[in-house]
């Protein structure tokens, strides 16, 4: 297919799943401003807004983090190329383009989402409730990746469109377990303390894990059964392990269908190998932070070498 | 005359660049006034693209250069016999119709001025008239080497009084055109003498459709029609159509970069 | 003004019996009520906004996802009247591409006289870039659009002609796909003959002027200039039916001698490009410097045979306003054959004779910008105002070259659907002809309807609705 068609398809998966992220940091966010403390109520926006990347618009745009404010921003500002509706739109946008590499049931859900989107949009900020609007974007993001999973022929496209999936959700579950690790703390006394569960409970319920987490693990929430789960437990559809297994067998099925094997599947192979051999011990051995940091590093690596090889044109990296 | 040339057009790229593309015109053209005893183009890394003799009698080749490159350098190196027919354009085929040369292109666009000076231009015939508004360029933008730019307009270069061969001949092929002759612009090379300097650029002239006579050149910048110093390369209705190299860089490099050019021409009079 | 309706014959509906193409029409419309017509009417309107057809207007901003009307009361021919159709559109698609080799190559009909030099070497569609060069097959337009005008039951006159990039032919394929859907029953009753072989027929012409250096099966694309282009439906439609690459120029890169495309499984080359951008943008090594929308070096390998073009750069001097007047002239010279399809009776401004009687009729006659186009520029003198008729005179009188003047036709009618049921509306009709190795054309074509009652402007920019047209087979 063309590279700027499977470019298309990699970028309609990374703005879904960016879109479904922006939700949930924005769902957690309310919920946990709901919780009173000696001062008042807790506001962990600041952190929220680091966490996805978003921080520094934000404070241009808008200063100090207003609950108000923040739900535009994350929400619906054009201005945040990473708010659900700049998302929503760029995924459309791009299977606009792509049209006839997607079903029509793939299309449908793309289209009604913006559709939607628009009419939200001309409705009044006050009739809208926070809990409806990260619902339905929510529910628009599965709904895409159903119809993907569901129609779409199991061709080139559609392992672009999975590595597009698996490379964004990779990222956003690393990004916020690393700024728990590093923002939400206020000090590294509180590590191991009610108040360090806590937050791990946030993030657990930022990746909509937490009751998966207690199915899997059950008792008390600690940091090494959390970073396990995240990182690499198999069963966690988030964790990184899932994501680059993923990707792994996606650019497997590629190498299987050119009949032709690039660096980049070597690539991907090694990053997948040293989870496998990796266990939670070690990683707070090294250190979270920076085991997050290397690992970040390396998918961003894969994902550009996936573009020099597929998406780019210039098909670089030769086996 | 036997005169050898070579002309060398270096391309640096600031930041290397993903590849070029360019398409030459640069063989000599086949007409009675010359004949090629050698000749070569080379580009550095280059790979031969297509190759055809368009519509106005020009060889055209296409050329691919692969990257990452920071430098391209574009060799043309030959010799070539010629004979003096007063600027007449013999035995040269083309498809291209003269009536097509009546067209105006920005650089050549009308002015004021330029119909001014077209339309004090006397001549009884047609050939008298030509050489009238040759010499009335000639008088009117003394050549300034430096005064005037790559883009600059036959218009803009009149009124500024100053200018290079390109600009002159920019302001004949208007002024032809105001008086309903159909002209175009030659790109080519000049023996200027054997004492000059390697020259930072080729030589242009323009040619004049004259009923009965066909396609004649004059040289505004030397007050005089091509003769056996001259070697004929191609033509087109202005500078940018006629141009020896057009090409583009490609790669995002290429849009941030900076790119320099540098051209030395050497014409010499070969050993007889 | 009288007008022919085609499905009553008479002038404004008349008569009482329909025409014989018409005549099972009168019992369908009879079985739909006015709510089962809305109903439908909204149902097809859904469908259309679901599968994405829609219609940027340039420069009116709005919408972006507009509609383009479609009315659901077909368009019918019989099959003798357009077996006279087709033969004339066939002659002319032949003629225009003897007219374009013929001008870059000897340009004979200049020499011999019988158009003027000036019309076409100094006309801004002329390619000197082209001049001497032969296309495969000698094609240039290898889709022609031919814009037909009915004024009587055997009176057709051609408006226009099309010979660069006619669009428009996705709305002739989806308004059959939509009858088809929503009345099956109608196509049981009449003997309609299909249309949705034009994308085959479409590859295959392409693929026939596969160019010189081509072995094997040629591969085409489409090359658009971007999604952002009012027209991008159409291009990925057609794409999509012919089962080939759309492209944008940024997908393309010339590599020697041939020209590839990017894909994920490496350079893939490239043989027929049919192109829907303007020649200016091809090509920044030999149009428009400044173009991003194109492939450098593509002209180079186009005319050392390592790529067809379609349409042929350079092909637009041949459906220029001006050049339309001797189209005739044209059937003559190089077919020896007399033009079965009329010319409506065009004056040139740029001539001074024509130029006063122009002027001193400006009430009753259309008045184009010669290079205009969408109904955009010009004047239809008896629908305008005592000032807007002068204003146009004063832009007429500063450059009558630019400017054409035609009677203005009593175009037919066909019955449309209204807000009050159904009414007469103005109809015009563009059919494709497929230019390749054969000549073809598919029985049937884009009828435009001007919506508004007693509108001569079918553009869809203007107002202008689309009709399914059929041709029955006899």
């Amino acid at each position: 297919m063309l590279s700027r068609t499977a470019d298309n398809l990699f970028w309609i998966a990374r703005y879904m799943e960016r879109a479904d992220t922006a939700a949930r940091l924005l769902q957690v966010g309310s919920r946990i401003s709901l919780i009173p403390t000696a001062q008042g109520f807790r506001s962990e926006w600041d952190s929220l807004l680091q966490a996805s990347g978003m921080a520094e618009g934000f404070g241009r745009k808008y200063g100090d983090p207003v609950q108000r404010n923040l739900e535009s921003w994350l929400f619906f500002d054009r201005d945040n190329p990473s708010s659900v509706a700049s998302c929503i739109t760029s995924a459309r946008e791009n299977g606009r383009i792509v049209r006839t590499a997607l079903t029509t049931q793939t299309w449908d859900a793309l289209n009604m989402a913006f559709q939607e989107l628009r009419q939200l949009e001309r409705q009044e900020r006050s009739r809208l409730d926070l809990s409806m609007l990260t619902d339905w974007a929510m529910r628009q993001a599965a709904l895409v990746r159903g119809a993907i999973d569901a129609t779409l022929l199991r061709n080139d496209g559609y392992n672009f469109l999975n590595i597009g999936y698996y490379l964004e959700r990779a990222d956003n579950t690393a990004r916020l377990m690393d700024v728990k690790y590093y923002v939400l703390l206020p000090s590294l006394e509180l590590v191991g303390s009610g108040l360090d569960n806590y937050q791990w409970s946030m993030l657990l319920r930022a990746l909509g894990s937490q009751r998966a987490f207690h199915w899997a693990y059950g008792g008390d929430v600690t940091a090494a059964k959390i970073a396990d789960f995240l990182i690499l437990n198999r069963q966690c559809p988030r964790s990184l392990i899932t994501c680059l297994a993923g990707i792994e067998n996606h650019l497997g099925r590629l190498a299987k269908a050119y009949r032709r094997e690039m660096a980049v599947q070597e690539q991907a192979r090694a990053l997948l190998a040293d989870l496998e051999s990796e266990t939670a011990e070690r990683i707070f051995d090294e250190g979270l932070h920076e085991y997050l940091t290397r690992f970040i590093t390396g998918t961003a690596a894969l994902g550009g070498a996936i573009h020099d090889t597929y998406l780019s044109g210039e098909m670089r990296g030769c086996a | 005359m036997r005169l050898s040339v070579d002309h060398v057009t270096r391309y640096r790229f600031d930041r290397p660049v993903r590849g070029a593309v360019q398409s030459h015109r640069l063989m000599p053209s086949e007409c009675h006034s010359q004949r090629v005893l050698d000749w070569q183009v080379e580009v550095t890394g280059g790979i031969r693209g297509g190759r055809f003799r368009d519509g106005a009698g020009d060889r055209i080749q296409g050329w691919t250069i692969p990257g990452p490159l920071a430098e391209i350098v574009v060799t043309v190196q030959g010799t070539v016999e010629t004979v003096d027919l007063a600027g007449v354009l013999r035995g040269h085929r083309e498809t291209v119709v003269p009536d097509a040369y009546l067209r105006d292109t920005p650089l050549t666009a009308a002015s004021v001025a330029l119909a001014d000076l077209a339309a004090a231009a006397q001549g009884g015939d047609m050939l008298s008239l030509a050489h009238a508004l040759s010499g009335a360029v000639t008088a009117a933008i003394a050549y300034v080497p430096g005064a005037t730019e790559a883009q600059t307009t036959a218009a803009e270069a009149l009124a500024k009084g100053e200018g290079v061969c390109q600009d002159q001949a920019h302001a004949l092929i208007a002024c032809a055109r105001l008086r309903a002759i159909p002209a175009r612009y030659v790109s080519g090379y000049l023996f200027a003498g054997s004492t000059s300097p390697p020259q930072q650029a080729a030589h242009a002239w323009a040619e004049l459709h004259v009923a009965g006579l066909g396609w004649v050149g004059f040289d505004p910048a030397n007050a005089c029609c091509p003769d056996a110093r001259y070697i004929r390369i191609g033509s087109g209705f202005d500078a940018q159509d006629a141009a020896f190299i057009r090409g583009v860089a490609r790669g995002a490099a290429a849009a941030e970069g900076g790119e320099s050019l540098e051209v030395a021409v050497a014409v010499h009079a070969a050993e007889q | 003004m009288g007008y022919f309706d085609e499905m009553n014959g008479g002038a404004n509906g008349g008569g009482s019996n329909a025409r014989p193409p018409y005549a099972r029409l009168g019992d369908w419309l009879q079985s739909m009520p006015a709510e089962l017509r809305s109903l439908k009417q909204a149902e097809a309107e859904a469908l259309f906004r679901r599968i994405g057809i829609t219609f940027a207007v340039y420069g009116e901003g709005g919408d972006p996802d507009r509609l383009i009307p479609f009315d659901m009361f077909p368009r019918v021919f019989s099959g003798a009247e357009w077996a006279r159709l087709e033969r004339g559109i066939k002659q002319r698609a032949r003629a225009l591409n003897a007219f374009l080799v013929d001008v870059y190559g000897r340009g004979e009909i200049v020499r011999a006289g019988r158009i003027p030099a000036r019309l076409v070497y100094q006309n801004e569609a002329y390619e000197k870039a082209v001049a001497g060069f032969v296309p495969p097959k000698g094609v240039y337009s290898h889709i022609v659009g031919i814009d037909i005008v009915r004024t009587g039951p055997d009176e057709f006159f051609v408006l226009e002609d099309n010979c660069r990039t006619p669009s428009g032919v996705s709305y002739m394929l989806e308004s059959r796909e939509m009858m088809m859907r929503m009345f099956p029953s109608l196509f049981r009753e009449n003997r309609i003959q299909p249309v949705d072989i034009y994308p085959d027929k479409l590859r295959r012409t392409l693929t026939s002027v596969a160019p010189q250096k081509c072995n094997g099966a040629p591969t085409v694309v489409i090359l658009t200039p971007g999604h952002f282009n009012s027209a991008y439906y159409e291009h990925s439609f057609l794409a999509d039916l012919m089962g080939v690459e759309l492209v944008e120029g940024q997908d393309l890169f010339v590599d020697g001698e041939f020209v590839y495309m990017r894909t994920t499984e490496g350079p893939k080359r490239v043989d027929v490009i049919y192109r829907r951008i303007d020649d200016a943008f091809l090509d920044p090594l030999c149009f428009r410097p400044d173009s991003m929308l194109g492939v450098p070096g593509l002209m180079d390998v186009y005319r050392s045979g390592g790529v067809t073009i379609c349409s042929a750069p350079g092909a637009g001097v041949a459906d220029d306003k001006a050049v339309y007047t001797y189209v005739p002239e044209m059937v003559r010279f190089y077919l020896g054959e007399e033009p079965i399809l009329q010319n409506v009776p065009t004056w040139q401004c740029g001539k001074p004779d024509d130029l006063g009687h122009v002027l001193a009729n400006l009430a009753e006659l259309v008045v184009k910008e010669v290079h205009g186009s969408g109904g955009y520029g010009m004047l239809v003198g008896p629908k305008s105002t005592a000032e807007q008729i002068e204003a146009f005179r004063a832009k007429i009188s500063a450059n009558p070259a630019n400017y054409i003047a035609q009677p203005t036709l009593s175009l037919s009618t066909v019955p449309t659907f209204v807000e009050e049921g159904v009414a007469p509306r103005h109809v015009d009709l563009r059919p494709y002809c497929l230019v390749g190795e054969t000549i073809e054309l598919v029985p049937g074509g884009l009828t435009r309807v001007a919506l508004r009652e007693g509108s001569l402007v079918v553009n869809s920019s203007q107002g202008g609705g689309v009709k399914d047209t059929w041709v029955l087979a006899e």
